[in-house]
């Protein structure tokens, strides 16, 4: 996650929300670059599935340039953040404490005045085509429940990631990996070497989803080695056009998740 | 081999995906959960692929490494703990060293079941609109190939990947808006996914229903109360029947035999007040027996008709074959809430007897056909009536065991009564036993009954008598499920956080640990290379067993 600190500062420069946002000032000032990346994960989580990955998908509400139905305050936002709105759509969400709940406030402030991103208008049908032909995404990737499990499911990612965001992820993979996307490598004492996606880890055990689709636990102890390895998403660079990029990115955008 | 595209294209990678690629090896991919495995647990005792481990509910493991001799030497293995305040009434599945389990409401888990460790959660956040009468709960999953199955709250299923997490299929069961909900675990009978709808208390009108396992799409449905023109409709007074109630909301048994599906229903609504609803109800408190294929109706036995007691009938039906009375039988074991002891012949649904296994006031016998004889004035009244069983009934969901070993029935219930008065919408307990049965709770709660007034036991039955053979009493009572084990161990608990194992022949209390919140689902057990272990989750918790 990129943390846009220019954003920040330009925000609380804006005279119409400068008053409103002084009770609220001291967490924002607070908030550091892990506040806010932490902010945007748990953003994607828990607040993207409505208001979509740039904030934008509610009517007269666009939370990735700050503009809500009337001037909040940090203080009102969490509040909605963790009790919802009554009488509207927007439910509590009881899984964030409040300190989440700033942090995600930290972060959509991050965002609100950031540089418009653009991208060349890609076909999300020329695109769709090429993810599942040239360019053999569904090799490790799963839509709709077609293609393997070992990278991460993309049903949804259009709702989880904007347009330069799965732009980088084609041509650039490894400069911004989701932790819940890294890949770990294990070599049992007393068996073959399992590579997979990282599921989890702690000081004696890691769980991972292995490259033939299992889930696998060990102890580190029974491990000869064990360790992260580089992602095994290669970039496109070299291997897709610019108009193709942005066709695969178009196609990418448009998966919104399984109809609900 | 599966590879990705990246390790098919080596030249164009660094030299860390090339070692990736070194390292795939032609490993098969996992076993999918056919149908046959889940009709045939048997064969792999180490797995618990349904509710009850068997389709037939006998929650019955094979496993005999932890047995009378050696189970007081049980050690803690792990405990995972839920994020989550509600109740923990799940009972895992065990497939291949995976367990699955729900994090109430409706969160699905997966986890490591040698330590616990989590490999995915599928977080579900339920609609706003949903509403339960007893706990934002959920009781289980169901398994099929890869996909897990999941009811809500808010009246959905889900069918998720179970080796991804991914949510595959997501269907509408019915409206949470008009007070459906989902808190029993599916029942997959071939390429069907059964499922019924909580709410009987806040006015639904029952059904149970199949969806394609595949696509999600309904196949069948069939209603718990007849509408106008079926037979039955002129069991409700007017049109009480369209909020009726007759939920179905527990576990359902599967006979391959018969080919029958069997599902204990709800009570009518309105529960406590049946003026408005004249007539007996049908089918309310119910045992109902359908062709798993069509939905059709092919017989059912109402246990309790035009029921004022709220005894819903929505008890684990155990199906057993014994030996009835002279000749080889093949029956339904029911412990109802109504506080009788039921046997029925589950190929035509004859009543072949009831026995009350607590003290009851409410009936004094049956007729012929097993309908039972009502003791007149035995109802809340605004004044006050003492009722035996209290209306939270002698037993409820909570899971029993049958052991083909000892040819014993296993049950966890309580001795109750309660003084109740109608008031306004709902009954209230008054006196000196308006606390005795209380709805589980989370965590622990101070005990200040006697005796006399009320108590929890676990007891084993002789089915063909219906006459307990012995019984372990504790001081409160129980919402827990029994487990019995080719161990001859017996395990339960109960609201004072115990966990027990018991002699399965004498009862003999033989083990237990304190878990620090009340034992609210059912135990199960699994094993993970050769080694077997025992799983209850108490409080908000999940805890596992083993030997050391």
């Amino acid at each position: 996650m990129k943390v846009r600190w220019s954003g920040l500062t330009a925000l609380f420069s804006l005279p119409a929300l400068a008053g409103l946002l002084a009770a609220g000032a001291a967490n924002a000032q607070h908030a550091t670059a892990y506040d806010i990346e932490d902010g945007g994960r748990a953003f994607e989580l828990s607040c993207a599935n409505c208001h979509g990955p740039d904030g934008d998908l509610i009517v007269g509400i666009d939370l990735g340039r700050g503009l809500y139905r009337r001037p909040l305050t940090d203080e009102e936002i969490v509040d909605m953040i963790l009790n919802g709105i009554p009488d509207t759509a927007m439910p509590p969400t009881p899984r964030i404490n409040e300190q989440q709940a700033y942090r995600i406030v930290a972060y959509m402030r991050s965002i609100a005045d950031a540089p418009e991103e653009v991208l060349a208008d890609g076909d999300p049908e020329r695109g769709r085509l090429l993810f599942q032909g040239k360019g053999t995404c569904m090799d490790c990737h799963r839509v709709h429940g077609q293609g393997s499990r070992v990278g991460p499911d993309l049903s949804g990612i259009g709702l989880l990631r904007r347009a330069a965001q799965l732009e980088q992820s084609l041509l650039d993979p490894a400069a911004e990996v989701q932790p819940a996307n890294r890949f770990y490598s294990v070599t049992p004492a007393d068996g073959e070497p399992v590579t997979g996606r990282l599921l989890n880890h702690d000081t004696f055990t890691v769980q991972i989803f292995d490259t033939d689709e299992r889930l696998r636990s060990f102890f580190k102890a029974d491990l000869l080695e064990h360790g992260f390895v580089d992602t095994p998403m290669p970039s496109f660079r070299d291997e897709l056009s610019a108009r193709e990029i942005a066709d695969v990115v178009a196609w990418l955008a448009s998966l919104r998740g399984i109809p609900q | 081999m599966r590879t990705c595209s990246a390790m098919k294209n080596r030249n164009r990678l660094g030299p860390s995906v090339l070692a990736i690629a070194a390292l795939v090896t032609a490993a098969e991919l996992p076993a999918q959960v056919s149908f046959d495995r889940i009709l045939n647990p048997e064969r792999e005792p180490e797995n618990w692929l349904s509710y009850s481990g068997t389709l037939s509910n006998h929650r019955y493991s094979l496993l005999d490494q932890i047995n009378t001799d050696n189970v007081a030497d049980l050690k803690l293995q792990w405990v995972w703990q839920a994020r989550s305040l509600e109740k923990f009434e799940a009972t895992p599945l065990v497939v291949d060293g995976i367990l699955y389990t729900v994090q109430a409401p409706n969160d699905v888990i997966a986890l490591d079941a040698a330590t616990g460790r989590q490999f995915w959660a599928y977080p579900y956040e339920p609609s706003p609109d949903a509403r339960t009468c007893c706990g934002r709960v959920n009781r289980g999953l169901a398994i099929l190939g890869d996909t897990l199955f999941m009811g809500t709250i808010d009246a959905h299923m889900l069918a998720i990947d179970a080796r991804s997490g991914q949510l595959i299929w997501k269907t509408k069961v019915a409206e949470a808006a008009e007070q459906y909900s989902i808190t029993m675990m599916p029942l997959v009978i071939r390429d069907k996914v059964i499922i019924g709808t909580a709410g009987g208390d806040l006015g639904i009108r029952g059904f149970i229903a199949a969806y394609d396992a595949k696509t999600g799409e309904e196949v069948w449905r069939f209603h718990t109360i007849p509408g106008p023109g079926e037979f039955g409709n002129d069991t409700w007074l007017g049109e009480s029947w369209k909020t009726g109630g007759a939920a179905v909301w527990n576990a359902g048994a599967y006979d391959p035999e018969t080919n029958l599906v069997f599902f204990g229903t709800g009570n009518p609504a309105p529960d406590w007040d049946g003026r408005t609803r004249l007539g007996d109800n049908l089918y309310s408190n119910c045992v109902v027996a359908l062709d798993p294929d069509t939905g059709e109706l092919k017989w059912y036995y109402q246990f309790t008709p035009h029921d004022e007691l709220d005894y819903d009938s929505t008890q684990v039906p155990v199906l057993a074959d014994i030996e009835w009375r002279g000749e080889p039988r093949k029956v339904i074991l029911w412990a109802n809430r109504n506080g009788i002891f039921y046997v029925i012949d589950r190929i035509t649904g004859k009543f072949l007897d009831g026995k009350p296994f607590v003290a009851l006031n409410w009936m004094d016998g049956f007729d012929e056909d097993g309908r039972p004889q009502r003791i007149p004035g035995m109802v809340p009244t605004p004044e006050g009536t003492l009722i035996r069983p209290h209306v939270l009934g002698a037993t409820n969901w909570p899971p029993p065991s049958f052991s083909p070993r000892t040819g014993l029935y296993y049950s966890a219930h309580w001795e109750n009564s309660g003084i109740i008065v109608t008031q306004g919408q709902g009954p209230r307990a008054v006196g000196i036993n308006r606390r005795q049965a209380t709805m589980a709770q989370v965590n622990l709660e101070p005990l200040f009954n006697n005796d006399e007034e009320t108590y929890g036991v676990v007891r084993a039955y002789d089915p063909e008598t219906l006459d307990p053979v012995w019984e372990f009493r504790m001081g409160d009572i129980t919402w827990a499920g029994v487990l019995s084990t080719a161990g001859d161990v017996v395990f339960s608990g109960g609201k004072e956080g115990y966990f027990l194992a018991l002699d399965a022949h004498s009862g003999e209390l033989l083990w237990r640990a304190s878990l620090g919140g009340q034992v609210n689902s059912g135990p199960m057990s699994y094993a993970i290379d050769g080694r077997q272990y025992i799983a209850i989750s108490a409080g908000t918790a999940l805890f596992t067993f083993a030997l050391p």
